[in-house]
């Protein structure tokens, strides 16, 4: 379960989370929308301490991510996240990729990383490109990839963040359908995104960011398809 | 025997030069890499605390070689070291490298994305790992043509050892040039082995990064 209670974050004088409140449970799919600049994104960067926090408390499993005691590394291996940019180490092929970090973080035998690796992998359909260096592959190859190295982890938890807002169209559809099948598979996702009909497909709850606080949240058929407020309904009319 | 025209002594004693030369680029590339290694990575990881350390490499990178040569030189018996002029030139040289090293290593590092470091630790990797198994490998490959072009030009800075008594490649041109009035000659003698050996260098770099790029 994660916890967001009252959390403020500012980057210097600018204040952009102003005292946001939200629970996923295990299991849950919550997608966030709303306008570039209404903090979205830097509330997932705080849920994996990548980002501090000036007030307020996120638990994850009730551990306090910013606490200082807190070993966020170990942490971390509970929360994957996938970046708009999907980040992959350009000197490492995609199974390196991959493997790194089940390696060095969890110490795991180079057999026993590499089977993991293959695994996750086939499962977002890059079998066939295993010894391919992350320049030579599309977009949505090295998203889905990106995809793969943080299921290596075998977090509890998947965050997006815009996974697919730098892609081009055309490239869209397979990474969206990889993060389908795993929202199918139970997997606890919070999903920054613009792809408002796939987070009404996938969603349990959606929430509607508007100047760092949550302006409206509840179950797709009501925040999407019958907004209670005027915010909500004038940025769902302007992005569709 | 006192001979006028250039003899195969004469192209001994050039490659005796050339041979000092070598050993002077060595030990002052590897002393300068070391140090310019530890700083770079120091200015790039901790810029504030080492402005300092900017400032006073600096120096090095702005004062004419020949001038630190000269000035080290004459430090070295008013303190009262007991060093060879060899030991001084590869000190002298390894310091002036260390300071255009460290700018080499500094760039080479803030040239990794800073994404691909949030990516690396949201994996759960320390700070530490994040450096050595992506920061790292990723600078070398940006700071790689920059460095052999510091060893090709401080091969050739190794000349100005000759004013501390040093006899390397050009000094000893210079003396044969001076038996047997042939500048010219000699002087192309002297200037293909620089070639030879800068060609033997920058061939084997090029084949590092055909390695390195065979990924990109």
């Amino acid at each position: 379960m994660i916890e967001i209670e009252k959390v403020h974050k500012s980057f210097k004088d600018l204040e952009v989370i102003k005292g946001v409140d939200l629970t996923v449970q295990k299991g849950e799919v919550v997608s966030i929308v709303g306008g570039s600049g209404s903090g979205k994104s830097t509330l997932l960067m705080c849920i994996n301490g990548l980002e501090n926090i000036q007030s307020g408390s996120i638990k994850v499993d009730g551990t306090e991510v910013h606490a200082k005691g807190t070993d966020i590394n170990q942490l971390r291996q509970k929360i994957g996240i996938v970046f708009q940019q999907w980040n992959a180490f350009p000197h490492l092929n995609v199974l390196e990729n991959v493997m790194l970090a089940p390696r060095k973080v969890q110490g795991k035998s180079r057999a026993e990383a590499e089977e993991l690796a293959v695994k996750q992998l086939t499962h977002v359909g890059l079998a066939d490109k295993l010894k391919v260096f992350p320049g030579k592959l599309s977009g949505g190859q090295q998203q889905r990839m990106a995809i793969a190295r943080a299921l290596a982890m075998t977090p509890d938890y998947m965050l997006f963040d815009e996974a697919t807002s730098a892609l081009d169209p055309q490239l869209v559809g397979e990474v969206l359908d990889t993060m389908r099948l795993l929202a199918e598979d139970g997997m606890t996702m919070i999903l920054v995104t613009h792809e408002i009909p796939f987070a009404r497909d996938v969603s349990d709850r959606v929430a509607f960011f508007r100047e760092g606080l949550i302006h409206e949240i509840g179950p797709p058929d009501q925040v999407i398809d019958n907004p209670q407020k005027p915010e909500t309904a004038a940025f769902l009319k302007s992005v569709v | 025997m006192f001979s006028t025209s250039f003899t195969w002594n004469d192209l001994l004693f050039l490659l005796q030069g050339a041979w000092v030369t070598l050993l002077l680029t060595f030990w002052s590339m590897l002393l300068g890499t070391f140090l310019g290694v530890s700083c770079g990575l120091l200015r790039a990881l901790l810029p504030r605390a080492t402005i300092p350390l900017g400032w006073f490499l600096d120096i090095f990178r702005s004062v004419p070689l020949l001038i630190q040569f000269v000035l080290f030189n004459s430090l070295k018996s008013i303190v009262g070291l007991d060093w060879s002029a060899f030991t001084v030139g590869c000190v002298v040289l390894g310091v002036y490298v260390a300071a255009f090293c460290t700018e080499i290593v500094r760039s080479g590092v803030l040239s990794v994305p800073q994404n691909l470091r949030l990516a690396s630790r949201s994996l759960g990797m320390t700070y530490w790992q994040d450096l050595r198994y992506v920061v790292i490998p990723l600078a070398t490959r940006v700071a790689f043509p920059g460095w052999l072009n510091l060893s090709l030009s401080a091969m050739k800075d190794t000349a100005l050892v000759m004013w501390i008594g040093i006899i390397e490649l050009l000094r000893a041109s210079q003396a044969i040039v001076t038996r047997i009035q042939e500048p010219l000659l000699v002087l192309c003698i002297a200037g293909l082995i620089y070639y030879l050996i800068s060609l033997v260098v920058s061939r084997l770099g090029a084949q590092v990064e055909k390695r390195w790029q065979q990924n990109d």
